[in-house]
C-alpha cells in the first residue's frame, strides 16, 4: 500500500522507515530542506517532496490520489489539521491520522470526524502510570480529556 | 452586534478598528505579546491576549455568544482552524476566514467554511481585468500618418461582440478590412457577426480612432 506522511521529523521519519521496512511504498513531505538531510531522514530510499503539505498540487505530487494512508506529523498542529481534512475529505483516503499536541484540539476534531494522536495526554498519562506502578491503559483511555483541561 | 477578530496584525487591527468606529461589539484577539500591549493601547480591553486557535481562548472571549468571528492571521491553516472551531465548537453563525493562497478557497469551502476573503485574489482580479480590457492596437500609419491601420481583439465583455457588422454604429469614413477568426483571415461583410476572440484589421483617419473604439469595446473603463 502507498502512503503519504507530512512532516520529517522524529515522528515522521522513524514511521517513515519503520513502513518502508515493513515492504510498503512511502512518501514524505516536508517544506524545510534540511529536513531530508538529518541522519534518519538520509536512510530513507523512496519519495521525498518539498513543500507545504496545506497545498494540494503537494499532496497530489506525493501520491495522494493512490495513497490509502496519510499521517500528519509537522510541528504545527493547524496544518496537520488542515492536511488531514483534505486528504480525508477531497482525495478520500481510507486511514487518516492527525498528530495534535493540543489535547483540547485533538479532542474538538476528533469529535468532528478526524482521528488524532495527541502525544501530550498520551505521554503524560503514561508517565504517571508507570511511577504510579499501575497497569498500561488503552490509546482512548490515555487520549480522554481530564476535567481540569476541559474546564480551564 | 457581537464581533470577535482573531489576528491583532495590519488586517486585523484595521478592522476592529472600523468596527469599533461603526458601533459594534469588538474583542480582538492576538497572541503576540509585543503585539497585544500595542494594541491594549489603542483599543483597552477590546484587545484580548491569547492563542485564538485555542478553544479557552475563544470560550474566554465569548465565542459562545458572538455574531461572528473574523479569522485574518496571516496563516491559512490557523484562520481555518478558528472558523472551524468557531462553527463547530461555539456554534458562531457567520465566521469569516482571510485567505492568503487563492488556491485555498475551494478547500476552505469543501471543509464547511463559505466565507473567505483573499486579498492576493482581489488584487489579481482587478490586474486581470486590466490585461483583459480590449484595445486598439495601432499596427502602421499610412499617407503620412492620415490614415491609420489599427487591430482590435473582441473580448468577451464588449458591445459588439455577438452581433453583427451592420448593426455596429461605426464612423464614417472607417473600413473594416479583415477578420481573423482562430488562425483564418477572412473578409468582413455586413451579415458577419462578430465574436469574442476575433480581431478586426480597419483603416480609418487618425482622428476618428477614438469613436472607433468606442462603437467595438464600449467606453474606457476608468482605471482608478
Amino acid at each position: 500500500m502507498h502512503v503519504v506522511i507530512m512532516g520529517y521529523g522524529r515522528v515522521g521519519a522513524t514511521l517513515a522507515l519503520m513502513l518502508e521496512t515493513e515492504g510498503h511504498s512511502v512518501a514524505i513531505i516536508d517544506k524545510d530542506p534540511e529536513a531530508f538531510l538529518r541522519w534518519l531522514g538520509r536512510r530513507f530510499r523512496g519519495q521525498t517532496v518539498l513543500g507545504n503539505g496545506i497545498d494540494e498540487d503537494v499532496l497530489r505530487k506525493a501520491g495522494i490520489e493512490r495513497a490509502t494512508g496519510f499521517a500528519a506529523a509537522t510541528s504545527g498542529d493547524n496544518s496537520n489539521i488542515m492536511s488531514a481534512q483534505i486528504a480525508k475529505v477531497k482525495y478520500k483516503v481510507s486511514r487518516v491520522i492527525a498528530r495534535i499536541f493540543d489535547p483540547l484540539r485533538a479532542e474538538a476534531y476528533q469529535t468532528l470526524g478526524i482521528d488524532t494522536i495527541s502525544p501530550t495526554l498520551i505521554g503524560a498519562g503514561m508517565c504517571r502510570d508507570f511511577m504510579m506502578g499501575a497497569p498500561w491503559r488503552s490509546i482512548s483511555e490515555y487520549q480522554a480529556l481530564p476535567e481540569f483541561l476541559a474546564h480551564a | 452586534m457581537y464581533v470577535i477578530v482573531v489576528g491583532g496584525g495590519k488586517v486585523g487591527y484595521y478592522l476592529a478598528k472600523a468596527l469599533i468606529s461603526a458601533g459594534q461589539e469588538v474583542t480582538l484577539i492576538e497572541k503576540l505579546r509585543r503585539r497585544f500591549d500595542l494594541l491594549q493601547e489603542e483599543f483597552g480591553d477590546a484587545a484580548f491576549l491569547g492563542d485564538g486557535c485555542e478553544v479557552h481562548t475563544l470560550e474566554n472571549a465569548g465565542a459562545a455568544r458572538a455574531d461572528l468571528v473574523a479569522a485574518v492571521t496571516g496563516d491559512d491553516e490557523d484562520n481555518l482552524v478558528i472558523c472551524q472551531m468557531a462553527k463547530r465548537k461555539f456554534k458562531v453563525k457567520r465566521a469569516i476566514a482571510r485567505i492568503n493562497n487563492p488556491k485555498n478557497e475551494s478547500t476552505f469551502q469543501m471543509l464547511g467554511i463559505d466565507e473567505t476573503v483573499s486579498s492576493t485574489k482581489l488584487i489579481y482580479s482587478l490586474i486581470e481585468r486590466e490585461v483583459e480590457v480590449a484595445d486598439v492596437i495601432p499596427l502602421t500609419a499610412l499617407r503620412k500618418g492620415h490614415l491609420d491601420l489599427v487591430e482590435v481583439a473582441l473580448t468577451e465583455n464588449v458591445p459588439s461582440v455577438n452581433r453583427r457588422v451592420r448593426d455596429l454604429v461605426l464612423p464614417t469614413n472607417c473600413t473594416l478590412a479583415i477578420l481573423i477568426r482562430g488562425d483564418t483571415a477572412q473578409p468582413i461583410h455586413e451579415e458577419t457577426v462578430l465574436r469574442a476572440g476575433d480581431s478586426i484589421v480597419a483603416i480609418m483617419p487618425a482622428a476618428i480612432v477614438p469613436q472607433f473604439r468606442e462603437a467595438l469595446l464600449g467606453k474606457a473603463v476608468p482605471t482608478h
